[in-house]
């Protein structure tokens, strides 16, 4: 594979050379234009990036000063009366709310990717592919009534029955035992978990469709089952697409604030449980800024923006990092 | 980051909107509370025809109203909490009431009627503190006698998001419980020790009917139009009271506007065997060095509420300021704007 792209380099660049002095002055030009205004563009957005975040920044100075860093992170207070502002309580929200998202996303997505490249007839294909683009297409602020309004009642019918059995477990016990209100951290990952399958699906999809069919049919032939091939095929060829996906996935995850804010509950305390209402930092952004009178009030929720900002951009880090190990790892990396 | 951002993109939005209109002849743009949204809006639409000047009012929250007002994008803006009289003087800014109104605890308990609940307000800070957690609790039977009242835990359900309905709610709890005041105080956000947050009153109302053993705080308006389980309360004069417009009017009636300085008064647990003690008001904000031409129009529209709008204030449950309280207003508009 290496060396025939290689090969393919070295066949191109005489030819485009050629071209080039061919073309004249007017094909030179022309081309020296859109270099620039490539180049422009490119730089634009990443202008645009670093103002934004220095915006925020400055913006969150005030806030910056009284609480310090460190006093912020793990301040568990909220408290706009006494001026008092701590983001634990929400980037524990944050997390908690996208790692159940996640913990029930990604195999879903992988069996839903598996069945249509490889199980699905091929009729299938194509109407089951297009129900899970369309899951994405539908606005959150949807999501969140339909999580508030049909979701929440119903799931506040199984949550005893999550009490009784899961709750009785011990040791993991403790995190399904609450009352059955229907909305909470739980209900919110649940959400979060339908909003980001698409994603996440239509990468895998696309990935194990392009692997090649010799692989899997050598597999096949060599008398493999369908979990075989998915797992010692089609992952280890793919690694590198999926775990990109799966880091869209949790960025999405991450962001969400409408169709969180419906259904997490929006309580500042800490509980153990994820039946209980929690917050996101994204969901106390949309809950106060258009009431915040005081200046320092301001200053902390956008100072709690940066730090979603910085927790994305951890995110962003491992995604690199981990990418780097399975990309070194895996054979071929499309 | 795509939230703030896209806040940052609708505050900008949101100003040019206003900036926009306010160059167009005719018009008078003022932003803020959502609260007062349903009664500017109907007052706007019925004096847009009775005048030709249009009042477009944006419901920015009442946080984006003061800060709009404050950089003079808008021509008034609107507040559910009042500035204090120094904030005004250094920002040149003036402020009135517009027009009362009230809020009620409401509940889903099996079995209990609307208005079949009564409740003081120390029993309610007791319950929304979580020190009051079932509903058979002796506190809430001592004022039910002979009302069957469940062994239920209570859920809690406040405002997840900003609002003058908070304030004006947390600004009682903290007249008529030392401790509440002491450990949570009163504003737009509060620091809500037990509960679940439902966004706006539609938020906290579907809350308080879908979660069995509920209890929560909305407009009166709300109220009515969802015909919601509301408590009958205790207030300050010790009779027991159901929410109603002349419950809130007798609130503001008690309350001397004329003597208090820039109209900072808040109508919660006033006097009087009448008063509803859960009241509220809403104030609009004027710039001093607007132009004049500018503050002259706004006033003449609240002038023009003031004078014409009672009955439609009435039909969507806001309570007309006393008569003393609007000549004090005329005579304030004319001592610090001469108009």
């Amino acid at each position: 594979m290496e060396r025939t792209r290689a090969a393919a380099d070295r066949d191109l660049k005489p030819a485009a050379e050629e071209n080039r002095s061919a073309g004249g002055a007017r094909a030179l030009s022309a081309d020296f234009l859109f270099r620039y205004v490539a180049l422009a563009m490119a730089l634009l957005v990443g202008a645009t990036l670093v103002a934004v975040v220095v915006a925020i920044a400055y913006d969150s100075w005030p806030a910056i000063k009284v609480f310090g860093v460190w006093g912020f992170l793990k301040g568990r207070t909220w408290d706009p009366v006494s001026e008092h502002f701590g983001a634990f309580p929400f980037i524990v929200g944050t997390l908690v709310s996208s790692t159940i998202a996640m913990v029930l996303a990604v195999p879903l997505s992988f069996g839903i990717a598996v069945f249509i490249s490889e199980l699905a007839p091929s009729w299938m294909r194509q109407p089951v592919s297009s129900a899970i683009e369309m899951l994405a297409s539908v606005p959150s602020i949807v999501y969140g009534l339909w999580g508030l309004l049909v979701f929440a009642p119903q799931f506040a019918n199984v949550e005893p029955w999550i009490n009784d059995h899961l709750g009785a477990i011990p040791g993991i016990g403790v995190l399904f035992q609450g009352p059955p209100m229907g909305i909470g951290m739980l209900a919110a990952g649940i959400v979060l978990a339908i909003m980001i399958l698409p994603y996440i699906t239509a990468i895998m999809r696309d990935v194990f469709v392009a692997t090649p069919v010799r692989l899997k049919e050598s597999a096949y032939a060599m008398g493999a089952t369908t979990w075989e091939v998915a797992r010692k095929i089609l992952l280890p060829y793919t690694r590198t697409a999926v775990t990109g996906g799966i880091f869209l996935g949790l960025g999405r995850a991450l962001g969400e604030t409408m169709a969180v804010t419906f259904v997490i509950g929006n309580s500042d305390n800490l509980s153990a449980s994820l039946l209980m209402p929690g917050a996101s930092i994204p969901s106390v952004i949309a809950n106060e800024f258009t009431e915040a009178t005081t200046k320092l009030y301001v200053s902390s929720l956008i100072y709690l923006g940066l730090v979603l900002i910085g927790i994305t951009l951890i995110v962003q880090g491992l995604a690199v990092l981990l990418l780097g190990t399975v990309g070194r790892g895996a054979r071929a990396p499309s | 980051m795509v939230t703030t951002m896209k806040m940052r993109l609708a505050a900008v939005a949101v100003a040019a909107t206003i900036g926009m209109s306010a160059q167009a002849a005719q018009s008078i743009t003022g932003a803020g509370s959502t609260w007062v949204y349903p009664l500017v809006a109907k007052w706007a639409t019925i004096y847009a025809k009775q005048t030709g000047i249009q009042v477009n009012y944006q419901a920015i929250g009442s946080g984006g109203g003061i800060a709009q007002i404050q950089a003079g994008t808008v021509a008034f803006g609107a507040s559910d909490k009042p500035l204090l009289p120094a904030d005004l003087a250094k920002h040149g800014l003036i402020q009135f009431p517009t027009a009362i109104a009230g809020e009620d605890i409401v509940y889903n308990v099996p079995g209990l009627r609307p208005g079949e609940l009564i409740l003081s307000g120390p029993v309610i800070a007791d319950i929304f503190m979580g020190k009051v957690a079932k509903w058979n609790d002796a506190e809430i039977a001592r004022l039910n006698p002979g009302v069957k009242l469940p062994n239920m835990a209570i859920t809690v359900v406040h405002r997840s998001d900003g609002s003058g309905t908070t304030f004006t709610f947390a600004n009682y709890l903290s007249k008529v419980s030392p401790v509440w005041k002491a450990k949570i105080g009163a504003d737009t956000s509060i620091a809500w020790p037990v509960g679940v947050g439902g966004k706006g009153n539609a938020g906290v109302a579907s809350y308080v009917q879908r979660i069995k053993g509920a209890i929560g705080y909305v407009e009166y308006a709300y109220i009515l139009e969802n015909h919601m389980a509301y408590a009958r309360m205790i207030n300050s004069a010790g009779k027991v009271l159901s929410p109603s417009l002349q419950g809130f009017q007798a609130a503001a009636a008690n309350v001397d506007f004329t003597k208090a300085r820039d109209f900072y008064v808040i109508l919660t647990d006033q006097p009087g065997a009448a008063s509803w003690p859960i009241s509220g008001c809403t104030w609009q904000i004027l710039r001093k060095s607007a132009p004049r031409a500018t503050n002259a129009a706004v006033i003449r529209f609240f002038d023009w509420g003031f004078e014409h709008g009672q009955s439609v204030a009435r039909s969507i449950a806001f309570g007309p300021l006393p008569p003393s309280t609007v000549n004090a207003i005329k005579v304030y508009w004319k001592k610090n704007l001469g108009i």
